[in-house]
Formats: C-alpha cells, sequence, structure tokens
C-alpha cells in the first residue's frame, strides 16, 4: 500500500510522539475527562487528596508519592494521546481531500449553476467532467467515467465507473480522468465517506464497545473493593496500634486498583481501530470490530478470494495415441491468438515443463484465428495445417465439417474433467484437405490461491468454519472447495440463499462475518454479524455492511478477524497482567506498613527492601512507570498467533499471568536500589 | 498407629466415601430439580400453600418468593423467641430480648445458625423446633433451589428469564432431599451413641459429691440435619465437642461426611442440569482441589503445633476434645469452614494462629469448596464467571461461560455478587474495633482481639456461624451487627445470582468450538482455583496481616 494518507508501520513509540501527545494528556487530567474511567479518577482523587496531604504536613515521602501519582494519571492520558495522535497524521492528509471544490448542479429546471461543494445536499444531481473532482458522494446516473480513487484507497490504477450495476458509487474526493458522469449526491455535508473516516482514525467517534463496557464494570468493581480494604484498613491497623497515615493508605490503594490496563483501555481500543485503518478497512463501528472477533463463520466468495479468479490450464492429455509433444506444440499454437487469461495458461504451462528451450514457432505463412464468442475456438491456420482449440462441442463440430471422427476417449476425458470440477477444451488439427483428427484435451481449472489451504487450516483451529460461496454447479464447487479446504460449502447460490444461510447460522448461535459488493449483496451484508462491503461496491453495500474495505480485498476478511481477536486479547492480556501485579505490591507494602508495629512481619519482605518509606516510592514509581513501559505493547497489540483457544489461553497466561506475577518482584527490587539513595526518605 | 498415619487414614477414607456418593447423589439431585412429576406428599403441600406447582416463575417472582418465604420464617422465629416464656414446651426460659431475638431469627433463616446465646441453658423447645428444626431444614432448601435455578437458567436459552418453581424446588429439597438423608442419619447417630429425647433436665449427683444438670432433648434428629443442611446451630453449646452431640471418633467421621454431602453432589448435580457432565465434574474437582489444600495445611498447623515444647507440653490441644485428637479436629474444622456449616467439635479460638487463620480464609473464600448446600455452588459459579471473564478476552473471543455470553448486564450482576461480602466483612470490622460496644466483646487486644472480631463478622456475613469462641457477642451491639451482616450476606447474593440466572435463561446459547475457552479442562480448573485464591487473598491479606499472620510469625 502506498497511498498518501496510510504510513507505513511507524515505530511503535518515538519520543517526538510523546512529546506532541504531552499537551492532550495534560489537558485531560480534567477530572471531567476522566469519568469515563473510575480506576484513573480514583487515582486522581488519590493524587489531589495527597497533595493536600503533602502541603499541610511536608515530607520528602509525601511529595516523593505524590509527584509519582500524579504522573501515573499523566501518564495514563498520555497513553491515550499518542494513541489518538497517530489517527491524527491520517486525518490531516484526508481534510486536504475536503478542500472546499467547486460543484456543477443540475437545477430542476435542466439548467446547470456553480455551487460550493459544502452545499450540495442528498439527492443534488451534478455533472463531472474529466480532470475534475468529484464533489460528494454519490451513484453514477449517466455515464462511463474512469476515476482516479488513490486519494481515497492508495490504489493507483484508475478505476471504472458506470451508471446501473455494481459499479455505480463514487467517492467525493477522487478525480474523474476521462469522459463525463452525471452523480447524484447520496450524503449530506458532513457525512461522507472521508468525514466518517476522519472521525474514526481521530477518534473522536469512539464509542465505547461491549466487552470494553464488560472490562470497565469489572475494573471498577476491583476499584470498590481495594477502596473498602484501604479504607477500612486505617481503622482495623488503629485498633492493632499500627496507625497508618492516610497517605500511606492512598498509596497502598493506588499500588492496588488495576491502575495499567485502567489507564491503557482507552489506548487499546483507538490502537485497534487504527491497525484496521492501516490495512484500509472502515469499521462504522467500534462494536463492529470486536464483532470479528467472535465470528464463527466466515462466508468467503469463491472468485479472488479462494481462487485467482480465472482458470488456468493444469494438464494436456493426448488421445488416440498422439505423442504429448505433438499436442503440445499444437495446443500453444493454437493459443498464438487467444490473449484470454485461459490461453496464456496454456502456453506458460507448455513453456514451463521438462525439456523445453522455447516455444514451438507458427509455420511460415501461417494466418491467426482468433477467439470469438461466437466460434468459441482460436486456432491458427497456415498452408497445409490448420489447428483449432476451443469448447468441446465446437471443435467437434468443425472436426465434423472436414469429415472426421471425433474418437470415443475425448468424451470419457471431457466426462472426468467436467466431474471433477475443470473445463475441458479439447484440441484438432488437420493436415492437407484430410479429415481433421483429435489430439488431445486441455485441462483448465480453477486454481486455488497459494497459502489459502493453510489459512483455512488456522481458521479451523481458531474454531472458524468457512463456507465458499459460488455460482458454480455443485460438483464444481465441491471439488474447488476440497482443494482449498474450507469446511462447507454453498453452490448455484443467489443472494436469497446467502441470507438464508445466514439466517441459519445465527438461529444455531453462530456469529457470520461476509464480504460482498453488489446491491444483491446488501440484505445478506446487512444480516451478517460482520459485513465487509467492497469499495468498488454499490452505496447500498456500503451502507448494508459494517466495514468497508478501501482496497475491495475479498481475503481481507480474514485480517479482519485476527484484528478482532488481537483487539480482545490484548485487553485480555493486560487485565491479567495488572491483577498479578498486586500480589508483589502486598509483599513490598504490606511488610512497610506494618513492621513497625509488629517486627516479625519482616519476613514479608522478600524482596528485601531497604527501608519502609522507600518500599512504598518503590512501589508507587513502578505502578506508573510500568503505564508508560506497557504503551507501545497497548498500541501494537499482542502478539497474535492463530491457533486453538487452550493453547493460546496457555501462552498468555504463561506470558501475561505469571510474567506478571514475576516482574514487579523485580521492577521494585531494583528501584528500591535508586531510591533508597533518596537523601532524607 | 501413630497420628499422622491415623490422619491419612481418615482423610482417605472420608475422600473415598465422597467419590462414592457424589455422583449418586448427584445423579438423583438433577433428577430432583427438573422432573416434572410430583408426589402425592408434596401435592398435598402444594395445594395448603396455594401454590401451582408447574408454573414456571420469572425470575422477579422466583427471588420474591424467595425473598417473602424467608422473611416470613424470620418473623415465626422472632415471635416465638420474644415471646417463648408464654407459650409451651420452653423449659421455662424467659423470651429474648429484641437485638437477640432479631439475630436469631436472622441466623436460623440465613442458614447462618449463629448462636449467641447457649441453647441448653436459654431455648426451648418449641424455639429450638420452629427455629433450629424447621429453619435448618428449610433454608438449605431454600440455598439448593436457588443453586438449582441458577444452573436451569444456564441450561435454558431464549425463554424469557423463566427459572422454574420456587415452592417446587423448596418442597422437592426438604421432602425428597433433606428429610430421606437426615431420618437415616439419625437413626445412624442414635445407633453411635447420641441421645434423642423429650425428656425435662435431670439433676443428679455425682460421685464426688457435687450436682450436675443432665440435659435431654431431639438431639440425633437435629444433628442430621445441622450437619446436612450446612447450618452448624447445635442444640448444646458445645456443639459437636458435646459428647451427646458427637460421641465418638467414627460418629465424627460421619458428621464431617454429612457436611461435605450435599454441597459435592450439588456441583455434580449442576453438570448434568447443563447436560454437560464434565462442566460439573469440573467444579467438583476445583472445590476437592481448595478442600484438601485446607484440611491438609490445618491438619499440619494443628499436629506440628506452636513448636516442639508447646506440642510435648500437649499445648496444641487445648480446646480440643481427647477423642478426636488434632487431626479429627482439623477435618471438622476445616469441614465446618469450608462449608457456611459452623458447627464445631473443637473451640476454634484455640487452635494455632496458622490454623485459625485458615478457617477464617476459607470462610473469606465465599464458602465455596464445597460451600453452603446450594449457596457454595452458586458462589463457585460467580467465581468460574470471573475466571471466564478475565481468561475468556484473552483468547480473543468475547467471554462466555456454558455457551452464554458474559457482557455488561451479567458482568455487573456478578460483581455486585463479589462486592457484597467482602464490603460486609470490610466495614464490619472496622465498625466492629472501633466502636466501644464492639471493644467490649472481645476477650482479649492484639492480633488475636482483632481475629476474634474479623472471626465473627466474616462468619456472620458468609452465613457460616462458627465463632473464635472468646468473643462474648450476645450483646445488643453484636446481635445487631452481625444479625446485619447475616441478613445482607445471604439474600443480596441470592438476587444478584437469580437476576443473572434470568439474564441466563433469556440469552441465547452459543455452541462452543475449537475457539471456545473450555470450562472443563484441568486447565480451567488451575485457573478457577488461582483466581479464587488471588481475587480473595487480595481483598483481605492486609487484614490477615494484622491478625492471624502477624499472629503465627510471633
Amino acid at each position: 500500500m502506498n497511498s498518501p494518507h496510510t504510513v507505513s508501520q511507524p515505530s511503535i513509540l518515538t519520543a517526538e510522539q510523546l512529546l506532541q501527545a504531552l499537551p492532550g494528556a495534560v489537558r485531560k487530567l480534567d477530572p471531567r475527562a476522566l469519568l469515563a474511567t473510575p480506576v484513573m479518577l480514583i487515582v486522581e482523587l488519590g493524587a489531589i487528596a495527597t497533595t493536600v496531604l503533602s502541603i499541610v504536613n511536608p515530607s520528602v515521602m509525601g511529595w516523593l508519592v505524590t509527584v509519582w501519582l500524579w504522573l501515573t494519571v499523566l501518564f495514563g492520558n498520555l497513553a491515550e494521546s499518542v494513541a489518538e495522535g497517530r489517527g491524527k497524521a491520517q486525518a490531516a492528509s484526508l481534510r486536504a481531500l475536503q478542500e472546499e471544490t467547486t460543484a456543477r448542479r443540475r437545477r430542476t429546471d435542466g439548467g446547470v449553476e456553480t455551487v460550493a461543494s459544502t452545499e450540495l445536499r442528498k439527492g443534488d444531481v451534478c455533472i463531472v467532467e474529466a480532470g475534475e473532482r468529484i464533489p460528494g458522494d454519490g451513484d453514477v446516473l449517466e455515464g462511463v467515467a474512469s476515476v482516479d480513487e488513490s486519494a481515497v484507497t492508495g490504489e493507483s490504477a484508475p478505476v471504472i465507473r458506470e451508471s446501473g450495476g455494481d459499479r455505480s458509487a463514487v467517492t467525493g474526493g477522487t478525480t474523474v480522468l476521462s469522459d463525463r458522469i452525471v452523480v447524484r449526491i447520496t450524503s449530506d455535508p458532513g457525512q461522507s465517506f472521508v468525514d466518517r473516516m476522519i472521525a474514526l482514525v481521530e477518534g473522536s467517534e469512539r464509542q465505547r464497545t461491549p466487552n470494553e463496557i464488560a472490562l470497565n464494570v469489572l475494573l471498577s468493581t476491583l476499584t470498590a473493593i481495594f477502596v473498602v480494604v484501604c479504607g477500612t484498613l486505617y481503622y482495623i491497623a488503629d485498633y492493632s496500634h499500627a496507625h497508618q497515615s492516610w497517605l500511606v493508605l492512598t498509596a497502598l490503594l493506588v499500588c492496588l486498583i488495576p491502575t495499567t490496563i485502567g489507564a491503557l483501555l482507552s489506548a487499546i481500543g483507538i490502537a485497534g481501530m487504527d491497525r484496521l485503518v492501516r490495512r484500509n478497512v472502515l469499521a462504522m463501528s467500534g462494536r463492529a470490530v470486536e464483532a470479528a472477533g467472535d465470528v464463527d463463520v466466515l462466508l468467503l466468495d469463491k472468485t479472488g478470494t479462494i481462487t485467482y479468479g480465472n482458470r488456468q490450464a493444469s494438464e494436456l492429455l493426448p488421445v488416440g495415441g498422439v505423442e504429448l509433444r505433438e499436442l503440445e506444440d499444437a495446443a500453444v499454437l493454437a493459443s498464438l491468438a487467444d490473449e484470454t487469461p485461459e490461453g496464456r495458461s496454456i502456453v506458460t504451462l507448455v513453456e514451463g515443463g521438462e525439456g523445453r528451450e522455447h516455444a514451438p514457432r507458427p509455420p511460415a505463412g501461417a494466418t491467426l484465428v482468433e477467439f470469438s464468442a461466437m466460434t468459441r475456438m482460436s486456432g491458427i491456420d497456415a498452408p497445409g495445417l490448420r489447428l483449432r482449440k476451443g469448447a468441446g462441442s465446437a471443435v467437434a463440430a468443425w472436426v465434423a465439417e472436414t469429415g472426421g471422427v471425433v474418437p470415443a476417449d475425448t468424451e470419457i476425458l471431457s466426462t472426468q474433467i467436467s466431474g471433477t470440477g475443470g473445463t475441458p477444451l479439447v484440441v484438432a488439427e488437420q493436415r492437407g484437405e484430410a479429415p481433421a483428427r483429435v489430439l488431445g484435451v486441455v485441462h483448465l481449472k480453477d486454481v486455488v490461491k497459494e497459502g489459502i489451504r493453510e489459512r483455512f487450516a488456522e481458521l479451523r483451529a481458531m474454531g472458524i468454519r468457512t463456507v465458499m460461496i459460488t455460482g458454480d454447479n455443485a460438483i464444481t464447487a465441491k471439488a474447488i472447495a476440497e482443494e482449498a479446504g474450507v469446511d462447507d460449502v454453498l453452490a448455484e447460490a443467489t443472494p436469497e440463499d446467502k441470507l438464508a444461510l445466514i439466517r441459519r447460522e445465527q438461529r444455531g448461535g453462530r456469529m457470520v462475518a461476509m464480504c460482498g459488493d453488489g446491491t444483491n449483496d446488501a440484505p445478506a451484508l446487512a444480516q451478517a454479524d460482520v459485513g465487509v462491503a467492497m469499495n468498488t461496491g454499490t452505496t447500498a453495500a456500503k451502507e448494508a455492511g459494517n466495514m468497508v474495505d478501501l482496497d475491495s480485498d475479498p481475503t481481507k476478511l480474514i485480517e479482519v478477524v485476527e484484528i478482532g481477536k488481537q483487539l480482545l486479547i490484548t485487553r485480555g492480556a493486560l487485565t491479567t497482567f495488572s491483577v498479578a501485579n498486586d500480589v508483589a505490591k502486598y509483599f513490598a507494602i504490606l511488610p512497610a506498613m506494618f513492621v513497625t508495629a509488629f517486627p516479625q512481619l519482616h519476613v514479608l519482605n522478600v524482596m528485601r527492601l531497604s527501608s519502609p518509606q522507600s518500599a512504598i516510592v518503590s512501589a508507587v514509581v513502578f505502578n506508573a512507570l510500568i503505564i508508560v513501559a506497557l504503551i507501545p505493547l497497548a498500541l501494537r497489540g499482542v502478539s497474535y498467533r492463530p491457533s486453538s483457544a487452550v493453547e493460546l489461553l496457555r501462552r498468555n497466561i504463561l506470558i501475561y499471568g505469571v510474567g506478571g506475577l514475576i516482574a514487579p518482584f523485580v521492577g521494585i527490587k531494583l528501584l528500591d536500589l535508586v531510591v533508597s539513595l533518596i537523601p532524607g526518605l | 498407629m501413630s497420628a499422622t498415619t491415623a490422619a491419612v487414614l481418615e482423610l482417605l477414607l472420608l475422600v473415598a466415601a465422597l467419590a462414592v456418593s457424589t455422583p449418586l447423589l448427584g445423579r438423583y439431585l438433577a433428577h430432583v430439580y427438573t422432573s416434572p412429576r410430583h408426589l402425592k406428599v408434596e401435592r398435598a403441600a402444594y395445594r395448603i400453600m396455594r401454590v401451582d406447582p408447574d408454573a414456571d416463575q420469572h425470575w422477579r417472582s422466583y427471588a420474591m418468593s424467595v425473598l417473602g418465604f424467608s422473611m416470613v420464617g424470620l418473623l415465626i422465629v422472632y415471635a416465638v423467641a420474644r415471646l417463648q416464656l408464654h407459650l409451651p414446651q420452653s423449659l421455662g426460659f424467659a423470651g429474648f430480648g429484641p437485638a437477640g431475638a432479631w439475630n436469631t431469627a436472622v441466623s436460623f433463616v440465613s442458614n447462618t445458625n449463629w448462636q449467641w446465646y447457649s441453647g441448653e441453658a436459654a431455648a426451648g423447645y418449641l424455639l429450638q423446633a420452629t427455629g433450629l428444626t424447621v429453619q435448618n431444614f428449610v433454608s438449605a432448601a431454600v440455598g439448593m433451589a436457588v443453586a438449582a435455578a441458577l444452573a436451569r437458567g444456564l441450561a435454558r436459552s431464549r425463554n424469557g428469564g423463566r427459572l422454574g418453581n420456587f415452592w417446587t424446588d423448596l418442597v422437592r429439597g426438604t421432602v425428597r432431599v433433606l428429610l430421606p438423608i437426615a431420618f437415616v442419619t439419625a437413626l445412624v447417630f442414635v445407633a453411635g451413641g447420641m441421645i434423642e429425647n423429650w425428656n425435662a433436665f435431670h439433676t443428679v449427683t455425682t460421685l464426688g459429691g457435687g450436682h450436675q444438670t443432665i440435659t435431654g432433648g431431639p438431639v440425633a434428629s437435629q444433628e442430621s440435619i445441622k450437619l446436612l443442611g450446612t447450618n452448624g446451630g447445635g442444640f448444646y453449646n458445645a456443639n459437636s465437642a458435646h459428647p451427646f452431640e458427637n460421641p465418638n471418633a467414627f460418629i465424627n467421621l460421619v458428621q464431617v461426611y454429612l457436611i461435605l454431602l450435599v454441597p459435592f453432589a450439588m456441583a455434580w448435580a449442576f453438570g448434568l442440569i447443563v447436560k454437560d457432565k464434565r462442566q460439573g465434574g469440573a467444579i467438583v474437582a476445583t472445590m476437592a482441589v481448595l478442600a484438601t489444600a485446607a484440611v491438609s495445611f490445618m491438619t499440619w498447623a494443628e499436629m506440628s503445633g506452636a513448636g516442639t515444647a508447646t506440642r510435648l507440653a500437649g499445648a496444641a490441644m487445648e480446646g480440643k476434645e481427647t477423642r478426636f485428637g488434632e487431626a479429627a479436629s482439623a477435618m471438622f474444622g476445616s469441614a465446618t469452614t469450608l462449608t457456611s456449616t459452623g458447627a464445631v467439635n473443637s473451640m476454634h479460638e484455640s487452635f494455632t494462629a496458622p490454623g485459625g487463620g485458615i478457617a477464617m480464609f476459607n470462610m473469606m473464600l465465599g464458602e465455596v469448596a464445597p460451600g453452603g448446600v446450594g449457596s457454595g455452588l452458586y458462589g463457585m459459579l460467580m467465581l468460574a464467571i470471573v475466571t471466564v471473564f478475565l481468561c475468556g478476552l484473552m483468547v480473543g473471543r468475547t467471554p462466555e461461560y456454558l455457551g452464554k455470553k458474559i457482557g455488561q448486564h451479567e458482568i455487573v450482576l456478578v460483581a455486585l455478587y463479589i462486592l457484597t461480602t467482602p464490603t460486609l466483612v470490610l466495614l464490619g470490622a472496622a465498625v466492629a474495633v472501633t466502636a466501644s460496644s464492639g471493644l467490649a466483646g472481645l476477650s482479649v487486644g492484639g492480633p488475636h482481639g482483632l481475629s476474634e472480631a474479623l472471626y465473627a463478622v466474616t462468619s456472620a456475613a458468609n452465613n457460616n456461624g462458627s465463632a473464635f469462641a472468646g468473643i462474648t457477642s450476645g450483646t445488643t451491639f453484636w446481635n445487631t451487627l452481625l444479625g446485619l451482616l447475616m441478613l445482607l450476606g445471604r439474600f443480596l447474593p441470592i438476587v444478584f445470582v437469580l437476576a443473572l440466572a434470568g439474564r441466563f435463561a433469556t440469552a441465547r446459547h452459543q455452541p462452543a468450538g475449537a475457539g471456545t475457552l473450555p470450562t472443563h479442562r484441568p486447565l480451567f480448573v488451575a485457573l478457577l482455583t488461582g483466581v479464587a485464591l488471588v481475587v480473595v487473598g487480595l481483598t483481605y491479606v492486609p487484614a490477615l496481616a494484622l491478625g492471624p499472620i502477624a499472629e503465627s510469625l510471633s
């Protein structure tokens, strides 16, 4: 992708990015901005409390704790600002597209007036000619034009847009290269595609997703429990003659509540959306991205997703004792005039064969017989030699015309090839005036994309079932399905069949993802839990889906699912890490708090931290620094390999659960070595 | 045979007995809570109560039935306790004061059976019969009903939140499960030497010339349901340490078995009700792991005592019955706190510091290993849902348990459940050690005093009912506070559980696939155990550090 607005994967976090995000982070210190994340709100309230306590009763430790509590809040805000900042660069280049252009609007009386593009309303009709920019999203009413959509999609090759059918949608900001089209505008100002993209990448329209809300509830619950724990501890400690200051209890509280995940939660969400945008997929809501992670069934169009989209020659089968070499030569010569991909594939197959130095040359004085839909044959006419290659019935007719007979094994081979889902082409020659004879059969078949079988195996391991959708007949469909390794197939599929299939799966409690482009795909796209519309598709399709792929690459559906999963895994992993960290923090803080009253608790100081004050400060500092340390992970997402749930869980528990238990022991100990050097602590 | 060998053998015998009975009784329980047929005697009961046993109740209606039924029970016990002097069979005991009656009424209705009074010195037969006997059966049946409703909610799909019928569950739990088992075990107890009579107290002259009151009473019949229903309220103040309530080591083992019988079987039944035996197996396994660890650790603490010298001096036997010894006392002490029983055969106050700490920690776990009849199952399922939520995200899907998505509404209810008991315990403890009237009830200061207070509030909020005997809890302050903790600690969680069951019954069932987090594998059992320990540990460690931990390390 070399689109002007997609930045190639940037280094995850640079000092410059942090610096740029700083003002935003400071602005977010406003407690109202923190209302949505109770965890961070409690940290800020704690920071305010310790500030007051330190002013009233100044001490080195008091101020250290205060400063680091403020830094904890700031670091959390910083994560969110950095995530938002990454989208801002993209938004800026998109905005450039929106520079006001003029539009020639057709008046109701048939005349044309020139207005600013921002004045266009839904239903207005405009005329756009070569070299002009299309003023807004719309459908082509009249004409055909080639359009440069690189500004939006990053794809430099122009695309054809024409009235009617599935290629009628145009996007505002793209440029007409040739011809003239009449466009009916389909969006009001501020609602266009580009507007939505800007809002999305900037995160301004970000709504929290169901899982994020649920996780926030759990984090708030943990926070509430720890507020009770620390609040009641004041009185329980008093009873035990181990009086604790509110400063220390606040420090304990902030260390215990899940600040790591609380601080990074919204950054993770923004970054997940960002990853999609970077792959040129535009999700209409975060909910859709999350739903992608839950998908159970993928409906994939055969053409373009599973196969390359055209049939290719896979083998040549001689009949009636003809030498293979002879058949090959004849097939290549007969295909010289065949510029279709099928024809080219025959030449490629023969030239790539063993013992071939170069392709056979046509004899002198030969004329090429071009392939036509009428004759359904191509070939070559040379003095004393005529070659034909084409559909079985057409070649048979030609052979019969010359008085020849088609041998029985031609029929048998053709039927066999059809039976496996392939297409047979027959090659025949006529030498002189003798009756023509059949040389053999070319086996054309749909070629399955390389690596797609492995991809489906991965999906299966992830628990996702793949269903191939094709207009082919059942036999052909089954053959390809087997070769590609899809789990199921819907042959001779009509849009109604697709819709029915989706409904059936959903009734069984499964979530379905599909992609489509035509207007007749719209109901299915709307019904599917994740519907990815191709950008080349119609407006109806794009409106019905909840994602649009600007590259119009159906394979992208698989990536979308992976991004959805990665988003959820990142949240889960950091939550587990955050909670696991608490164990070490208790070992640091509890002995520090109570060792004066109960010297025997010193044995719990397993890290051998130098002093109670240093232990508490080290834990608070660790708690703040771990947020910064994990910002890159939050933005990038945890590494994700498609595998079964059990395997994923085992791996992530090991890294983030067990890692989360151990890491703070090491971190707090190291910090203590430094912190203990601070004079006056 | 050395004491250690005896301890190990007793434990093995117990495990073997449970291994046999859990699947058998579990299958029977699953049938009881799902069968559409009614017994004749049950039909009669429904006619008397004027309820339609086949009405499928919405969770709200189910919850109102639970609360309404319990409220009526509470008022009856309260009235009998206040007025017992004017009622028959009072043995001449005076009525309770308002705080005392409130505490006692809540205590029995909430399946806690905290007893601030001495049964033989304050409660007449009528109070024993209405309070202990009736509520011992029905409060246990209520817990089982709620757990069954949750299991059915998980098993159902898109039915608008209907959970079954509370009255049917209540009657069946009593008639088909608790009464028959209690009857049989009562006979075993009588055969084992327990008393069963309605005699007035005898005063006899002892050989030494002193006077002694020999109590009577229907002990065996109450004893069986006391343990079977994880109630724990003893006929006598000394509870299962009293020779009439627990005559010998064999009966002691039967008592421990009886405590654990139904809670484990309920978890097995759960697997059958949700039509996936392995799910019940995983829950049983988690309970067993936690229980085995608790029993082993407590037995070790008690048998190794506070050091060689004290042990040689017999100090670890303080508060324990010589006919049971340290191991059997520790086993009983663990079983009673791992469930919501609270019966004791030794004084937990006198346990070693770590032993007492484990008893407390067992209750703090929320009594889920295996927990009270029914309440243990739903408590463990709540923890399972938290585990699924934490770990489910890590497999890249919206967390789901048994095909039910755990979304915002579900997690709110689970969160409220998880939040309730710790809040009650910690606030209760803070109030108790701050108020002068609270402090007045504690026998000592320092870590041990804190343990007394912490133990009392933990026991009340978790509906256990056992106590660190040193505490004097019969004051207005303690009776009121503990009554409140018992009431909220029982019924708030029940409402949350039923609301959640309703959500589950409404939700669509998602079929499991390779991408779903399996909740029946050893990995999940390990995670659930870990989550239970970490969540509870993080909540209570600071308070425990000042109580039993500080005491243990001194």
